[in-house]
């Protein structure tokens, strides 16, 4: 009695798992991707990154998975926290390919992962399309990395753009000649620093102030009084988030309004908006979008669905439009294999369709079209600077914090 | 200069909110505590929650915020670190231990706030209006951080001082062996003071989120300011805490004004460098017999 209800149990469960295997017979595209969600760049990250790439993989298989050429594929996403730290995302990375076997990569969050991770992905012959990497290094990285991919920009570009919005002003007669120049001490603030002082004095600028800060200064109070007792028309500061906030926030308390405010790396995020509010007005960062354009509204609108928060005004849109560049070449190709994209994408006369509008790299992978500098006009981050792209508004100076 | 002396101190309350909790808790009882920080956080992160919610200042959320802060720690004493207390034969490896445990337990606070808050930045706008002294302008959040941090450090100084309880918590300060001697239940007082601890720097990290953008992973940066302080002032004595962190508070600032930015973490170290070379015992300390 009870060894045939054993048996019969046993069938069952055999004929179930059977049923279960002839059904999910359909082909998965296994899809990793490590960035920070704990270390100094998770708050970014969580903005910028995480949310963009979960709502295309979402979209992609609400819309019945990829095309490839023996049928549809869904993407399963494996994700893991890299703390922030470049031996955590090496690692990462390993395990994805070899224990996790993962067909494609999402490329790292920020410039620093990125460029460490690049190395890994390039011996483990991943393509690395970059969506928050700025960096200067193109020419070197896509030598020595041919499977690398810029979409957001250069270094150089971005704080040339940046001098150009201020002579432009000066040259129309709404400023002067004084700016005040900080930056955080990491290789980012201070490279954009030497490019951008460079490019002011070069145009006849005063450099009436400038100085550098520490990662993670919390008293950001003596800077702000430094900047405002040299009186410059202009204050750029090459900051991060933390640093984004504190400094705005210095200059609301101390009075200090000069025509022109920038603060670079999270003047895009929402977040700077709801803190802010109408006092971010004017306000100029790095990056910016055409919000007027169709595919960024809709784009938003399924971010805000899906993750309730609405993406950043710069990176985000980017970091997606990397996975549609990826998605449309394993479309293209109808292929899972790797070698196969790689050489899709490694051709440059292959144009994709995305939120930032077309993309095509050129021969050292670079995409030569994207928006360079942005400032809150009316509640919405517009771009205002931009190489290649349309929709740039008007400058608009700075009229006091009240 | 007037500006330069200000901003310090305004600077300085904030640094002693950060470190009183660290003194107790390392100097009454024993527990070097790694988490400090991540304890910071997460009363920053209360306050937040709480004013983005229904409006509650954070001020009056201290009144919620402190007591539970106390129970958590407490209980985190009775159950994660009183048995390291019990088992270590010198005060040495119970250093070493605590150190060990509460590494881990600043990783594992950090892995909840993440899992509740989201890995995002917190920030939010309280109290920024103007103060205006002598010609130039403070916010007055900071002012109402800095007015509180000395109330509250008044209030723990007479409290030790003048209690009972507040000698029995001195007496184990000074030697855990003699006091139980003289009958005092060195395990409850322990407790109560890593528990009281939490409440401060619990109470601490509700403040300066009026003017501070946290986010769960920031924790670490607090609890390296606060070592530095309570090493400095001299573990045991809350006054040294206090004086210490208003002479770094005061040295950053000039050292940023005058000098240069870049360098106050130069200043900081080296202050705290010097301290340790001509006085190991801290500017408070008891000079080891």
């Amino acid at each position: 009695m009870k060894r045939r209800n054993l048996m019969m149990s046993v069938a069952a469960g055999a004929m179930l798992a059977v049923s279960m295997g002839a059904a999910s017979a359909q082909d998965v595209i296994r899809m990793g991707a490590a960035a920070p969600k704990t270390g100094p760049l998770a708050g970014g990250a969580d903005v910028t990154h995480w949310p963009a790439v979960r709502l295309w993989v979402h979209q992609v298989n609400e819309a019945g998975g990829l095309q490839l050429a023996d049928g549809p594929a869904m993407i399963e996403l494996i994700e893991y926290d890299d703390q922030t730290n470049p031996q955590q995302t090496i690692q990462a990375a390993q395990r994805m390919a070899t224990q996790d076997q993962v067909d494609f990569m999402v490329a790292p969050y920020s410039t620093g992962l990125n460029l460490a991770a690049a190395p890994i992905f390039s011996q483990l012959g991943y393509p690395q399309i970059t969506g928050s990497n700025v960096t200067n290094q193109q020419p070197e990285l896509s030598a020595q990395f041919p499977g690398m991919f810029f979409v957001l920009g250069r270094t150089g570009v971005m704080a040339e753009d940046t001098a150009q919005v201020l002579v432009d002003l000066r040259d129309a007669g709404e400023i002067g000649d004084r700016v005040a120049l900080v930056n955080v001490a990491d290789a980012f603030g201070i490279e954009m620093a030497e490019i951008s002082r460079d490019v002011l004095e070069e145009n006849g600028f005063e450099i009436v102030y400038q100085t550098s800060y520490p990662l993670g200064t919390q008293d950001i109070a003596p800077i702000i009084d430094a900047a405002r007792a040299a009186e410059p028309d202009a204050f750029i500061a090459w900051s991060y988030p933390a640093d984004t906030f504190a400094l705005t926030d210095q200059a609301i308390v101390q009075n200090f309004e000069p025509s022109v405010f920038f603060t670079a790396v999270a003047t895009a995020f929402p977040s700077f908006q709801e803190r802010f509010g109408d006092q971010a007005e004017g306000v100029m960062g790095m990056g910016g979008v055409n919000p007027d354009d169709p595919a960024f509204q809709e784009f938003a609108e399924a971010h805000m669905e899906l993750t309730g928060q609405l993406p950043d005004y710069w990176a985000s849109a980017s970091t997606y439009a990397t996975l549609e560049i990826l998605g449309q070449a394993i479309e293209a190709t109808g292929s899972k294999d790797r070698e196969v994209v790689m050489a899709y994408l490694q051709d440059s006369s292959n144009e994709y369709e995305t939120v930032l509008g077309p993309i095509q790299f050129n021969e050292m992978n670079d995409n030569e079209r994207y928006w360079t500098v942005g400032q809150w006009q009316d509640g919405v981050f517009r771009g205002v600077a931009a190489r290649g792209r349309d929709g740039a508004s008007d400058v608009i100076l700075k009229d006091g914090w009240d | 200069m007037f500006f330069i002396l200000i901003t310090g101190l305004l600077l300085g309350g904030t640094y002693a909110l950060i470190a009183m909790g660290l003194n107790l808790q390392y100097g009454v009882a024993r527990i070097m505590n790694l988490a400090n920080g991540e304890m910071l956080v997460a009363g920053g992160f209360a306050a937040f929650w709480v004013y983005t919610a229904g409006q509650v200042s954070p001020i009056a959320a201290l009144l919620v915020v402190a007591p539970v802060a106390f129970v958590v720690n407490w209980a985190i004493y009775r159950i994660m670190l009183r048995p390291l207390v019990k088992r270590a034969k010198s005060r040495g490896a119970l250093e070493v231990d605590s150190i060990l445990a509460t590494f881990g337990l600043s990783f594992a606070l950090v892995g909840i706030m993440t899992w509740f808050f989201g890995g995002g930045y917190f920030n939010y706008s309280y109290l920024t209006g103007r103060v205006d002294i002598f010609a130039s302008s403070y916010a007055q959040n900071r002012v109402v951080a800095f007015t509180i941090a000395s109330l509250l450090a008044a209030a723990l100084w007479i409290w030790l001082s003048y209690t009972r309880a507040g000698l029995r918590m001195r007496a184990v300060a000074v030697s855990s062996d003699s006091a139980r001697l003289v009958g005092i239940d060195v395990p409850a007082v322990s407790a109560l003071a890593f528990g009281l601890g939490g409440a401060v720097t619990a109470s601490g990290g509700a403040l300066i989120s009026m003017f501070f953008t946290l986010d769960a992973s920031v924790g670490v940066l607090f609890t390296m300011k606060a070592l530095i302080i309570v090493i400095m002032g001299g573990v045991g004595d809350i006054r040294g805490t206090i004086v210490a962190a208003m002479i770094l508070g005061i040295a950053e600032t000039f050292v940023a004004r005058v000098i240069d930015p870049g360098l106050t973490l130069a200043a900081a170290y080296v202050l705290f460098l010097g301290v340790l070379l001509f006085r190991p015992q801290g500017l408070f300390g008891r000079t080891p017999t």
